[in-house]
């Protein structure tokens, strides 16, 4: 597995993870300047490609966030903020960033859920979150007071607001899930994590 | 729905986990990656270390601590101590730190935290606040540095939201008139700093017992509780402190 941000590195890599924290407009940016938009399309569209919290929320066509930031459009619909207040069922106020451990449920069958049971703990750090305009996008939901997509899956693509590499077994489970993942039957030896040195 | 978290907050001076009772009488408490290990298998949701190291040049130590833990503990990370500077934070957020926080710092200079929250992102800035009772009635509550002992004249509840302005993402609050006293949280203080702000408060200083937990989250409306010498000298488990709040009705990670 190797860091990179190198666009040639990236299109030879058998999988490409989209990490990602920060705000949306600055990984934009970032992509632009290195010119990796087109590479992040390219591997999206070809190679097995793990998008994690903001590296989902980029997928998008557009985010709400720093008054509005076109994304890459690799899924059709777009990033909300929580809008406060949020109440629990209490009536207590919850906090925005959604932060901690939560529940995710799957909604569908997949390959990256294999061996994770249903309703399992994953941890959230966002305030932000993506809303497909097509349910079959939705590999996965949480609630935070109402439901909220917490996975997104399509082809290659799958993509979570959670962090797996944070998430203790279940996340490393997922991860192991991604290396073993052939979507379209292929051989892979190698994956590649999009990243550069803070 | 989200689970309030417990966080064992490991106090490391040069490397050892220690612990002090109102930053004195320290008592050493075993190597941080042995422990970090079993909170993480006792079901802790997050980890705080606390770089107590007096002298600059063994700051590097925590470093390779930091990477170590994270090599195998697969839960957040927060660390604090010491932070001063960005090159700090990338230093420690490369050594696979998830946040860090800031205390002294921001005290001095508040525009270091919005310049951090700018280049790093809010979700891994926490600012710690070392608050104590200064009036009764009304409750005031005022910022001191150096462990409790340099009045600042700073109200918590105002710099509370001021840091969150500047781009705090969580605080973490220490109430320095309970901190090592096991009599439980400033409840009333957690729950002022809670209700001001939008943003995650952790609660600090006090916990001798699991009842302590329940109350932090219930009456104090924190979302997170951090406490060391319950758990450093096995006193109760992580698991044990979680079974209790759940008995009570809290919502947490089993």
């Amino acid at each position: 597995m190797v860091v990179t941000s190198d666009g040639d590195e990236i299109l030879d890599a058998d999988r490409v993870v989209f990490p990602g924290v920060g705000a949306i407009r600055d990984c934009m940016r970032a992509l632009k300047r290195l010119r990796l938009e087109p590479v992040v399309r390219t591997a999206a569209t070809h190679k097995p490609f793990l998008g994690i919290c903001l590296g989902m929320q980029a997928l998008l066509q557009e985010s709400e966030e720093n008054g509005g930031t076109a994304c890459l459009g690799l899924i059709p619909g777009r990033v909300r903020r929580f809008q406060e207040p949020l109440l629990d069922p209490r009536g207590q106020p919850l906090k925005v960033p959604h932060m901690g451990w939560n529940r995710v449920h799957p909604q569908r069958d997949h390959p990256l859920w294999e061996g994770i049971a249903t309703d399992r703990w994953f941890y959230f750090v966002h305030s932000y979150y993506a809303v497909a305009d097509e349910p079959r996008w939705v590999a996965a939901t949480t609630d935070y007071p109402g439901a909220f997509t917490s996975a997104l899956a399509s082809g290659n693509i799958f993509a979570v607001q959670f962090h797996p590499e944070k998430s203790q077994a279940d996340g490393l489970r997922l991860l192991a899930n991604f290396l073993h993942w052939n979507p379209e039957g292929g051989h892979t030896r190698q994956a590649t994590v999009l990243g550069s040195d803070q | 729905m989200l689970a309030k978290r417990i966080i064992p907050c490991l106090d490391v001076d040069n490397g050892r986990v220690v612990k002090g009772v109102r930053f004195v009488d320290i008592r050493d408490a075993g190597d941080p990656v042995e422990i970090a290990r079993r909170y993480d298998a006792e079901g802790a949701d997050e980890l705080a270390f606390l770089d107590i190291t007096a002298s600059h040049e063994d700051r590097e130590t925590m470093v390779h601590v930091v990477e170590q833990v994270a090599g195998e503990v697969f839960i957040p990370l927060t660390v604090g101590g010491g932070i001063r500077t960005l090159d700090d934070i990338r230093r420690m957020l490369n050594a696979g730190a998830d946040k860090v926080s800031i205390n002294t710092a921001a005290v001095f200079d508040p525009e270091f935290v919005k310049a951090a929250a700018e280049r790093f992102g809010s979700q891994c800035i926490v600012v710690a606040i070392d608050a104590k009772q200064v009036a009764a009635d009304p409750p005031r509550w005022e910022i001191f540095t150096h462990g409790g002992r340099k009045p600042t004249g700073l109200e918590a509840i105002a710099w509370a939201k001021r840091m969150v302005d500047y781009g705090a993402g969580e605080i973490l609050l220490t109430s320095m008139d309970r901190d090592g006293t096991r009599v439980g949280f400033d409840l009333g203080l957690t729950r002022a700093i809670s209700d001001a702000v939008s943003v995650p408060v952790i609660a600090s200083g006090g916990v001798g017992a699991l009842r302590h937990l329940a109350e932090g989250v219930r009456e104090g409306r924190a979302d997170a509780v951090l406490a060391a010498s319950i758990f450093h000298f096995a006193e109760h488990t992580v698991r044990e402190a979680k079974e209790f709040m759940a008995a009570q009705g809290i919502e947490v990670r089993l």
